[in-house]
């Protein structure tokens, strides 16, 4: 299989904007797919909305783009329903962490086996450049004129403090890291979520005086520290910083696992079929 | 047998008897006993039950469920189903074949928990965002409740579409002797399948009736669904022939077909000059208050609706025809009145309201009805 036999060219052009980042998130997702072999009709990918969650109608699974907010939800319900399929969710910052935060958090709680891959731009790129959870404090958006006054979230020690057993944070500049990331993701039984920082040139760049994608991408490499360096930084030293590298790795029961043994190991009430 | 069942066991029963194969709620009085009949019987017949987050999480997760190929029902209420709204648009859009139970409550807002309304009439016509059609059924009695439920399965495989079960608390949590094995179900639609290879299927392309197959995932049919507007393929579309195209299909492929569906009862309509329209628990009273008022030898009769949206207007207009006076009773401030009053026009229509929590009892549509003919009678 060529990354070329994964795509609905028939759907090309693409809507993401030139120096955009998530053409680079989501051919490491394709990658991972590729050298995990596993069938197309094995993979249900979902997705939300905004600039990231047109990915789906790209490439060449069971593809859903849902509700602003949704995809979670809705992946959970083809889980339900697929309990094999493997189900990707593709998501951005505004999308699982403001409007979809109650669903992120409640999918981690219950460890359901699903992928999540945030395509985290700090920003609502779709509707004009708004201030998103994830937007840096002080930083320029078009709702934040004079610079964003609130704190900014930090998605993955969300989902950690949820309950979630596979975390981990890359870049679109640290590609070959986040492929084996993705990969290791999908393998994984339980919720696991990459938060994956990419550039939005055209608002979050024009509003905070970056020249084009290539400058925000490599400042996102200046920024990035892996986290056993981390390990060794105190908290001024990581000011600014972004840790990057996998956060968090555990075994647990997963939701659907448990579910069924609960059941199978109890037999049908004597008034199961009474109706 | 004859056994005493709640409406909310009999419609949580009737979805198990259906084929549900994944339940997502919250709860919400009075709709709560649905979701947990369902809990405690579903995981025997091998289907999923989650007790979702909040209301929003649970209609999406159906609507996922559903595309991948379960059979799928949510439960709610008043409030729950307002946060549900945004949900029916989408499962309109992408033909989500869902079934939606609202058991209505008192409202606006959290208004009245444990008791009835029968309020929410409009919203599940027009509650969700621009135009959209789906079929809402509405049950007056325990074996209704059941027999509704289980059709509402049959209808939203054979459209392809979203179909309200448009309840009450009354009705919810009224317990009747019912007959479960002399109801006669008809026998379980399967959602239609793609007949062409996969290379050849579109998702939104319609093969019969309007209607696009929709086949399980994981059988070599990939396909994506967006709530954009889309062509054929489910691909984004702007293109105006493409996107009107879509409009009337989605509501052409119901609409259309609106005899293989729409139910109405009429009691003792044939010389009535007086004639009630209701649904739900109100049909109930009027059917009673039919009887008192014949007794006082006052010709009256009952026009039941059962099925709410769409509606046979041809033919609940020739009920209407030559009525001196037309009642129609409702637990709202009149919400089915203003289609009777389009429908009727001709005639005297009078509407009979309560939004306290409790029902309409049959004397009280008695009294309006006598108090109507008195004055007319002044006259």
């Amino acid at each position: 299989m060529k990354i070329k036999d994964y795509l609905r060219t028939d759907f090309f052009p693409n809507v993401w904007c030139a120096g955009c980042g998530n053409g680079i998130v989501l051919r490491s997702t394709l990658e991972a797919i590729k050298s995990l072999e596993i069938p197309k009709d094995e993979i249900a990918m979902v997705s939300g909305i905004g600039c990231s969650s047109r990915a789906t109608g790209y490439v060449d699974f069971h593809t859903i783009h849902s509700l602003h907010g949704r995809a979670i939800p809705v992946a959970i319900g083809v889980r339900a329903a697929k309990p094999n399929m493997k189900v990707l969710v593709i998501t951005g910052d505004g999308d699982c962490s403001s409007i979809g935060g109650n669903h992120l958090i409640h999918a981690a709680r219950r460890n359901i086996d699903l992928t999540v891959i945030v395509f985290n731009n700090e920003i609502y790129g779709m509707t004009g450049g708004q201030v998103s959870p994830t937007t840096p404090y002080a930083a320029r958006t078009t709702t934040t004129p004079l610079g964003n006054p609130e704190k900014s979230f930090d998605i993955c020690s969300l989902v950690m403090g949820a309950g979630a057993t596979f975390v981990a944070r890359g870049t679109v500049f640290h590609v070959h890291q986040l492929i084996k990331f993705i990969k290791e993701a999908i393998n994984h039984k339980g919720f696991s979520l990459i938060d994956v920082v990419t550039p939005c040139p055209v608002y979050y760049g024009r509003m905070n005086r970056y020249e084009d994608g290539i400058t925000m991408i490599k400042e996102i490499k200046e920024k990035a520290v892996t986290v056993e360096k981390a390990r060794s930084l105190s908290e001024n030293e990581l000011e600014g910083k972004t840790v990057i590298g996998l956060l968090k790795k555990e075994e647990k029961d997963e939701f659907l696992q448990s579910y069924l043994s609960f059941y199978n190991t109890k037999k049908e009430a004597s008034d199961g079929t009474a109706v | 047998m004859r056994r005493l069942v709640q409406g909310n066991e009999a419609c949580a029963q009737a979805a198990i008897k259906a084929g549900l194969s994944f339940f997502a709620g919250y709860p919400i009085t009075p709709s709560s006993e649905i979701a947990e009949v369902i809990s405690r019987y579903l995981p025997y017949k091998r289907g999923i039950f989650m007790q979702m987050e909040d209301e929003i999480a649970s209609i999406n997760a159906i609507i996922g469920a559903a595309l991948a190929g379960a059979r799928v029902m949510t439960a709610t209420s008043g409030p729950g189903f307002s946060l549900m709204q945004e949900g029916i648009g989408y499962a309109v859009m992408v033909e989500a074949p869902i079934v939606l139970v609202n058991i209505q409550r008192g409202g606006p807002s959290t208004g009245l928990p444990t008791e009835v309304s029968q309020g929410d009439l409009m919203q599940s016509r027009w509650g969700s965002h621009g135009d959209f059609l789906c079929i809402v059924l509405s049950p007056s009695s325990v074996q209704e409740m059941y027999e509704l439920t289980y059709e509402a399965f049959n209808l939203a495989k054979r459209f392809r579409a979203p179909v309200i079960v448009l309840s009450d608390e009354v009705v919810g949590h009224l317990r009747e002797g019912v007959d479960f094995d002399n109801i006669s179900l008809s026998p379980i639609v399967e959602r239609l399948k793609p007949e062409v290879p996969p290379g050849s299927y579109y998702p939104f392309e319609p093969s019969f009736n309007g209607v696009p197959p929709l086949p399980e995932y994981g059988t070599g049919y990939r396909f994506h669904v967006t709530g954009l507007f889309h062509n054929y393929k489910g691909f984004p579309t702007s293109d105006k022939k493409e996107i009107s195209n879509l409009m009337d299909r989605l509501q052409n492929k119901i609409k259309h077909h609106i005899k293989e569906f729409f139910k109405l009862e009429e009691y003792q309509t044939e010389d009535a000059d007086i004639l009630f329209v209701s649904y739900g628990i109100t049909a109930r009273s009027a059917l009673e208050a039919v009887n008192i008022l014949r007794r006082q030898g006052i010709k009256a009769g009952n026009l039941k609706l059962i099925t709410l949206n769409p509606i046979d207007e041809e033919v609940i207009s020739s009920i209407l025809e030559n009525r001196e006076m037309i009642f129609v009773a409702e637990l709202n401030m009149g919400q089915l009145v203003l289609d009777i009053k389009r429908l009727g026009c001709k005639n005297s229509i009078y509407a009979i309201n309560r939004y306290d929590g409790d029902i309409l009892t049959p004397q009280q549509l008695v009294d309006e009805v006598r108090k109507r003919i008195q004055v007319g009678a002044g006259n």
